[in-house]
């Protein structure tokens, strides 16, 4: 038997028993999920042993996703992730888990909120990393059959995140991150989507991003059609010094869809911000 | 290509499985040609050619014949890869029953996609 390095735990977050994940030592990273998702879409990175030789990396499952438990009263009301609440989510765990100047690194709306995270708290962190990252997603779908008692949400979520991945990416792979999708719970995704679709909408502000605080890097896969490297480019446009590389042959999930694909990207961008800090080699 | 889909879905029982429970007529444009895909419990039971009159279809998925053919390339392209990916570009559209068509989504798009490996 080959016991993975990776160590999971439980704490109290605001009334939701939150889990999250970690292997390594050194700069602590942040890793965020995709909506609808859970940390273990980041299993190749935290199995990384170059990565985790100078790096604590961390992943948690945000409240009502994977491991973690929604707050208690969670069946009156309808789940709907929204800027404010995702920030300080955020800054809440790297706070409670005692996190000096963590790199954090999302993807898609994770993507999207490291966007606000260098407008709100660029002081606090070491750098962050954007992945399939877009200020904006407008609605070419209606989320709301995601949540529909007469279609299951599982399949349905499956689906969706089925076709945002890459023809390339191999498919093992590609369907353990759908089977991901399939698991979570009812409203979920679609809640996250609001965030993602609606709410989350930082076209006018990120011009207002100060690079020079906090690095910020942007990797979107060529196969995203969601936020596709269209919508990357367009964002970077307004923020000077993002640092955009399109990564072949990748879609939506990187990270999980084609985890050793996408370290050949991360590692290097890794190694940069180790190199630019002023931490001991 | 359309005509080919009931001989590879047929022959494949792990698209089959994700059309478990439909018993549906669905309608595929490629252009203005238009095809009535009939499904029992996941296999396709036949393939007709129109022109149709007066016939019933559950949800209607319509594309232009180069955007089928660019979604079926055995490896096909960036933003050409999926029926969403289609959507998003404003490429394909979805009429009728909205409901039937997301509850079975993932087999539509594998039974679609079938071609690719012909």
């Amino acid at each position: 038997m080959k016991l993975e390095p990776i160590v999971g735990r439980y704490f109290d977050f605001n009334g939701s028993r939150l889990y999250f994940e970690e292997a390594g030592s050194g700069i602590p990273l942040v890793c965020l999920h995709t909506a609808g998702s859970d940390a273990r879409q980041y299993r190749g990175v935290l199995n990384d042993a170059e990565i985790t030789k100078r790096f604590r990396v961390i992943a948690f499952d945000m409240p009502w996703h994977g491991k973690s438990s929604p707050p208690a009263g969670w069946h009156k009301d309808d789940y709907r992730l929204t800027t404010d609440t995702y920030t300080e989510l955020i800054m809440g765990v790297i706070r409670e888990l005692g996190l000096e100047r963590p790199v954090v690194m999302g993807c898609s709306i994770g993507g999207r909120i490291v966007l606000n995270l260098a407008l709100k708290h660029a002081k606090d962190l070491r750098a962050l990393i954007g992945l399939q990252s877009a200020a904006y997603v407008e609605r070419y779908y209606d989320a709301s059959w995601l949540d529909h008692p007469e279609v299951h949400g599982g399949r349905a979520c499956g689906a969706i995140a089925y076709g945002l991945m890459s023809p390339l990416s191999p498919e093992r792979e590609v369907w353990e991150t759908a089977w991901h999708y399939m698991q979570g719970g009812p409203g979920v995704f679609t809640g996250d989507l609001f965030f993602y679709q609606v709410e989350g909408d930082i076209r006018a502000r990120i011009g207002a991003i100060d690079t020079s605080i906090c690095p910020l890097y942007m990797l979107t896969g060529e196969y995203d059609y969601s936020a596709s490297p269209r919508d990357t480019h367009a964002a970077a446009e307004h923020i000077k010094g993002a640092k955009v590389t399109i990564m072949s042959g990748l879609g939506h999930f990187p990270m999980s869809e084609n985890p050793e694909r996408f370290l050949d990207y991360l590692r290097p961008v890794l190694d940069e911000i180790r190199k630019s800090g002023s931490e001991p080699d | 290509m359309i005509e080919r889909i009931a001989d590879l879905v047929n022959a494949d029982p792990a698209i089959q499985r994700w059309g478990r429970g439909m018993k549906d007529t669905f309608m595929v444009e490629v252009d203005a040609e238009q095809f009535l895909l009939s499904v029992d419990d996941g296999k396709i039971k036949s393939v007709e050619t129109g022109p149709f009159v007066q016939r019933s279809w559950r949800f209607a998925i319509r594309a232009k014949r180069e955007c089928w053919e660019r979604f079926w390339q055995k490896t096909p392209d960036p933003g050409w890869h999926d029926l969403f990916a289609l959507l998003r570009r404003g490429d394909v559209s979805f009429e009728g029953d909205q409901r039937v068509l997301m509850a079975y989504l993932l087999y539509i798009k594998l039974v679609l996609a079938a071609p690719r490996r012909a």
